[in-house]
């Protein structure tokens, strides 16, 4: 039987095209999907912020969707919308629409009413106080639930591979059908929590510079 | 026929369910494993995360260990544990359980760390150990947080073990494994919604029994509930 190394640089030079090939691809599905579901939540959240009535029915909902597992979310969408990267984009964007749209409300019910009432006293109107006062204090609690978003989204596109489209998922069933190949699985496994702390400091690093008036001890 | 005919179909079948390694059989070795996984997770996580927040130690450890494992790719685990000679339920039930503890880990450390402090100071004041003053004071006043965290984890164990089947492993993952390898999406239709079916009942359950154990003054009832969505740190 042949050596089957844990680590093996050999594998990552020889398939260095390869393994680039599907971490583009990871990186691709990630973002594409995490902005979409930003673009989503985010004014979800401030109508729901907004309007009492309907957050106990967005939240819930979001809430359910989001209890739903993801080999099951894959499952239930691939044949009604075909196998590929359409229901993987789908599953994963329902994943982080819950974690964006609560972090979005969390961080605008959080801004000390203190402020708003200043800002209203300087005879501020109400889109003003929204854009200008109420949104950016909410910025690091949408940024923080940009990250989690992310991080987790980076996980779950692995999952994708049931229905033919996974990234890094793919070289690691790859890896498993071939003979058990520890190099190919353990790579991109590695690949995937890189990846994921790569994308997660390039929002904390975009979140400080959006928000220069924290302070910096936090990270 | 199309899909979802097919899945209304399968699932309509009284044999599917009955039958050896029906889905009554599937769903109760989904639920043992479950049950394994979370079991030993809350073992390992429950008294450390306890013990942590009664010393004060260890919170940024504990933030870090909690992303990093966010990245962690369960499927990757599995796969690896397979190719470290560890099969099926095993490998899967390791998995879930390395998968589940951060949560438990988080809520019991807060828990204990956010116990009133006035609440500790007489329990010391009335000569109570350290060990006592963490059982008998901190623990109870934690029990909401602790539970909350207990039920967040076991339905995403429950969300986690169909990812078993893509090594050989069992549970329900199984029916969509085998829709999957046979290309019958009506049965990946059934199977998925057989999963998702089982993971909302048990966290509508769970949410229930996360009431009944919770203090009563520490009830947060539901119109104070909806002020506050809590965010995620």
């Amino acid at each position: 039987m042949a050596a089957n190394p844990w680590f093996s640089w050999t594998y990552v030079v020889q398939n260095a095209e390869t393994l680039w090939e599907h971490t583009v691809q990871h990186a691709a599905l990630t973002v594409q999907a995490v902005a979409v579901a930003a673009a989503i939540a985010v004014p979800l959240g401030i109508l729901v912020s907004r309007v009492r009535r309907l957050s106990g029915v967005v939240i819930g909902t979001a809430a359910v969707l989001y209890t739903v597992p993801s080999l099951a979310l894959f499952a239930i969408l691939a044949p009604l919308l075909g196998i590929g990267r359409t229901p993987v984009f789908i599953g994963l964007v329902i994943y982080a629409l819950l974690v964006i749209l609560r972090n979005t409300v969390a961080g605008i019910d959080g801004v000390d009413p203190a402020v708003l009432d200043a800002a209203r006293g300087l005879g501020y109107g109400p889109v003003r106080v929204l854009v200008h006062v109420a949104l950016p204090n909410a910025l690091p609690s949408v940024v923080a639930g940009l990250r989690l978003a992310t991080v987790s989204t980076v996980a779950l596109v692995t999952v994708g591979v049931v229905v033919g489209y996974g990234g890094l998922g793919q070289l690691m069933f790859q890896g498993f059908r071939n003979n058990f190949y520890r190099a190919e699985i353990m790579t991109a496994t590695l690949a995937c929590v890189l990846l994921a702390l790569v994308l997660d400091i390039a929002l904390w690093a975009g979140g400080r510079a959006l928000t220069p008036w924290r302070e910096r001890s936090h990270a | 026929m199309s899909v979802v005919e097919e899945a209304v179909l399968w699932l309509n079948d009284p044999l599917t369910w009955t039958r050896s390694g029906g889905i009554i059989d599937l769903g109760i070795e989904h639920l043992v494993m479950t049950a394994i996984a979370v079991a030993l997770a809350a073992a390992f996580a429950i008294p450390l995360g306890a013990w942590l927040g009664h010393t004060g130690r260890g919170a940024g450890a504990m933030v870090a260990l909690g992303n990093a494992t966010r990245a962690m790719p369960t499927l990757g685990i599995i796969l690896l544990l397979a190719a470290g000679g560890l099969f099926g339920n095993t490998a899967t039930v390791i998995a879930a359980a390395i998968f589940a503890v951060p949560v438990l880990l988080t809520n019991s450390y807060e828990g204990v760390r956010g116990a009133d402090p006035a609440a500790r100071d007489a329990g010391r004041g009335m000569g109570m150990s350290g060990t006592r003053v963490l059982v008998q004071v901190e623990l109870p006043l934690a029990t909401g947080l602790i539970a909350a965290g207990l039920r967040t984890t076991i339905v995403q164990v429950v969300a986690t073990i169909p990812l078993a089947a893509l090594a050989g492993g069992g549970g329900l993952g199984q029916i969509i494994a085998f829709g999957m390898g046979t290309q019958r999406y009506g049965q990946v239709l059934a199977g998925g919604i057989v999963v998702a079916a089982l993971a909302l009942v048990l966290d509508a359950l769970l949410a229930v029994a996360q009431r009944l154990v919770t203090p009563a003054p520490l009830r947060v009832n539901p119109r104070q509930r909806r002020r506050r969505v809590p965010a995620a740190p």
